[in-house]
């Protein structure tokens, strides 16, 4: 047996340590959860002060005693490497795993083991956790707005329809790639809208007629941000080549067209669209609001779009102009089937975060009384039969948005690996 | 030749133009009918309603110009402390998103990728509505840190009151003035003649002697107001002396500071990891210290690319700030957008004045950008 210095823990005394280590990190662990979901102290004879801290100092003693380089198990190594490097690193290390004990604990029980799942009545919440009854009853509200229910099965079928046909993009033959982009940017749109136009909205071909104002949920969240992605790409890409042209007046109008919708905040966009955009109409004429809408975040978006593309343009090294140039293209072609198709491949991130952008800007639309997912919940927060459940709503709607943002970044890392070339 | 760069911009023009003529005589047109005259005028009417916080002296019978500068300073002020806050988490959380601790650096990814994807609105109405309702009444509030109250109408801290606040003031502004001279001296004094001062200490110093120098000599006395209960009715209780911060202003603050301090810290991840290996390896290899590398190799280089698309990040806030409408805190948008158009009716004025403003903010803002960026930018020969 060598000597043991507790200071300088070694390989040859490995299991002394390991075992000494494991237990005071254990103590540490078991003090801080003792003291925070049972209440009784077990190092209450300490003083307030180093009471406090007992966790920590057990947990780096701990952890000081299982430092041992080159221990021979592989486990040990992995975890000196990465979260006990050093004293401090330690210390952090702790710190974070009680702060993960402290918060992940009564999430845990709010969210799943005092939530009531079972019953359609708020008097089905009994327990302390989260009433996910309230989302189970509204659910149909949160997703379709007040779409009447009989009705619901037109939004459902568009909603397919419009993705099957951007699914068939995939599947287009070798011969027809080339009008694909034509196929996205023009067909899409159009088709969408009829569908949209003839199934949602109705009114013909012996279809009830169901106004806007009723549209809402989540599906008007997608219809908006649909339309407005669709749109403020072909847009944003002519203001990006109209700021960068040699034509002082194409320049200039692009120029402070994209610096007046980049200065100015949505919700006040959305003002002008809903207060004073019908005071420059002739009088009588009526836009519905839904189109005011999607307009002006479109133009909104395609402001913030033509400053990405622009950055692609500017990253583009001057030889590919004048090499096009000496091939005897002209502007339009030189750009179509030179410059944009390289410089759009270096923008895919921005492209996503502008993306995403509009994603997470369509709750404004509340401003002009378009109830989208959130006003949906800000509307049920205020039923009398069903107050102070604000809190489930909200986790709800945060957690289908950043589904639906967090799958749409990672594809866009996706297409920007996919699309990598070494120049 | 000329022909074809004259048509395409003939026709733009053209566009502009009939597109603007076309609005201009509808609202002509319209305001025409229904009897509106365009003009500013109704700025210097009383505005005869009430703001729940102001910065400077408000009541209804003040004008509408008042009122808006009201809206203004709210702006100003919620977007002012989001982004001192969101600088400060930014910076941390970048950091440790490049720490080697696996435990830190998950948990920097993980606040990162789940607050930049809920969207902003939602935040807001989570932290004001959710949990920020979730807080004691007044009478039952527990006193935090022996000086504050953390309530559901608000939070209730302790509030300074100053005697002769002017001259201490003065003396900041003269400390940092003398700073600001002392540092130039050294940066000379050491490029000249090798000579080093600690600089940070002797600037450390002068910013603490200084002032604290007025309250001995200068008549300058501070004390605190402690917030009390007091009871106004059987069941209302609200809190007397102190300082009274509104939860709107909490939630708002809450919401813009952990949303934009997510895409400053990838801002600041990428500044950091921007600079090249190369670099510090070459600085270690002439014999600089660790710190020495960080601060004269690794920061100039990082804050090249940290800088622009940060201060990006604070124009967005500010913009972002108009959200507080959402909640009812009364800044710009809320306050003249909101309130002082619907008992005016004039829309084109107000929504143009409020534009006006956040553009004239923002493009301030841009041009500044655009001068520092030609500053530091790398002279290439």
């Amino acid at each position: 047996m060598n000597n043991v210095n507790f200071l300088k823990p070694n390989r040859e005394n490995l299991n002394l340590f390991l075992v000494f280590g494991t237990l005071f990190f254990a103590l540490g662990i078991l003090d801080f959860c003792l003291n925070n979901f049972y209440e009784t102290n077990i190092t209450g004879f300490l003083p307030g002060f180093i009471s406090f801290f007992t966790p920590l100092i057990f947990g780096m003693i701990g952890l000081h005693l299982i430092r041992i380089e080159f221990s021979g198990i592989k486990i040990l190594d992995e975890l000196n490497k990465n979260i006990n490097t050093n004293n401090f690193n330690a210390a952090l290390s702790i710190s974070i795993i009680i702060l993960i004990i402290f918060g992940v604990a009564p999430l845990l029980n709010w969210f799943i083991l005092d939530a009531n799942f079972i019953g359609d009545s708020k008097e089905a919440c009994t327990g302390g956790g989260a009433c996910w009854v309230y989302i189970k009853v509204w659910f149909n509200r949160f997703i379709y707005g007040m779409y009447p229910n009989a009705e619901q099965w037109r939004v459902n079928a568009t909603f397919i329809i419009v993705l099957g046909f951007m699914a068939l993009g995939y599947f287009f033959p070798l011969r027809f790639k080339k009008y694909l982009t034509f196929y996205y940017v023009i067909f899409l749109p159009i088709i969408s809208f009829l569908l949209i136009y003839y199934l949602i909205s109705g009114g013909e071909f012996g279809l009830e007629w169901v106004e806007t104002g009723a549209w809402g949920g989540l599906s008007l969240t997608f219809i908006v941000a649909f339309f407005s992605l669709i749109f403020c790409f072909p847009i944003g890409m002519m203001l990006a080549l109209g700021r960068r042209s040699d034509l002082a007046v194409v320049k200039y109008s692009s120029l402070s067209f994209i610096e007046f919708w980049r200065g100015v905040p949505l919700i006040t966009v959305l003002f002008m669209s809903a207060v004073m955009f019908p005071m420059f109409l002739p009088d009588g004429t009526y836009v519905d609001k839904l189109i005011r809408v999607i307009v002006a975040i479109t133009l909104f978006e395609a402001a913030y779009t033509a400053e990405v593309i622009r950055g692609g343009l500017q990253a583009l090294p001057r030889g590919q102009y004048d090499a096009a140039k000496s091939l005897g293209m002209g502007y339009w072609r030189l750009h179509l089937l030179v410059i944009l198709p390289q410089a759009l491949k270096l923008v895919i991130p921005g492209i996503a975060n502008t993306f995403l952008a509009l994603v997470k800007d369509t709750p404004l639309i509340f401003v002009v009384g378009l109830l989208e997912l959130v006003g949906m919940l800000n509307l049920a927060k205020t039923n009398p039969k069903w107050l102070g459940f604000s809190m489930e709503g909200y986790v709800f709607a945060g957690i289908i948005f950043w589904i639906i943002c967090y799958s749409m970044s990672k594809y866009s890392q996706k297409l920007e690996l996919k699309f990598k070339t070494d120049r | 030749m000329k022909f074809k760069k004259i048509l395409p911009q003939f026709l733009t023009l053209l566009f502009i133009v009939l597109i603007f003529g076309f609005f201009t005589m509808n609202a002509q047109e319209n305001m025409d009918t229904r009897g509106i005259e365009f003009g500013f005028g109704f700025l210097s009417k009383s505005a005869s309603f009430d703001i729940q916080f102001s910065l400077i002296d408000y009541d209804g019978s003040m004008s509408y110009g008042r009122a808006y500068l009201v809206g203004l300073l709210n702006t100003l002020l919620v977007s002012f402390i989001g982004i001192i806050l969101c600088t400060i988490l930014g910076i941390i959380v970048g950091v440790a998103r490049l720490s080697p601790n696996y435990l830190i650096n998950k948990t920097a990814s993980f606040y990162v990728e789940f607050f930049r994807n809920v969207p902003l609105l939602l935040q807001i109405f989570f932290w004001y509505f959710a949990a920020l309702r979730a807080l004691p009444m007044p009478e039952d509030a527990p006193l935090i840190f022996g000086s504050s109250y953390m309530t559901i109408k608000g939070l209730y801290t302790v509030a300074p009151i100053w005697n002769n606040f002017d001259v201490f003031f003065i003396a900041l502004i003269i400390a940092m003035i003398i700073i600001f001279f002392f540092n130039k001296f050294a940066k000379r004094k050491q490029e000249k003649e090798g000579k080093q001062y600690p600089k940070f200490l002797i600037s450390l110093g002068i910013f603490i002697i200084l002032p604290s120098l007025t309250f001995l000599i200068g008549g300058v006395d501070l004390s605190w107001s402690f917030p009390e209960l007091k009871q106004l009715a059987k069941t209302s209780f609200t809190f007397d002396g102190g300082m009274g911060i509104p939860p709107e202003l909490i939630a708002l603050t809450l919401a813009l500071t952990l949303y934009t301090a997510t895409f400053i810290a990838e801002n600041v991840r990428a500044g950091i990891q921007g600079v090249g290996k190369g670099q510090k390896e070459a600085a270690a290899s002439i014999g600089l210290t660790p710190s020495q590398v960080l601060k004269l190799v690794i920061m100039p280089q990082a804050l090249r690319i940290i800088i622009p698309p940060t201060t990006n990040q604070y124009l967005n806030l500010t913009k972002n700030s108009s959200l507080a409408a959402a909640i009812a805190y009364p800044d710009l948008v809320l306050v003249f957008a909101g309130t002082a158009m619907m008992q005016t009716g004039r829309a084109i004025e107000i929504v143009g004045i409020t534009m006006a403003t956040y553009l004239t903010i923002s493009l301030t803002i841009s041009m500044f950008m655009n001068w520092y960026n030609k500053r530091i930018a790398i002279q290439e020969k």
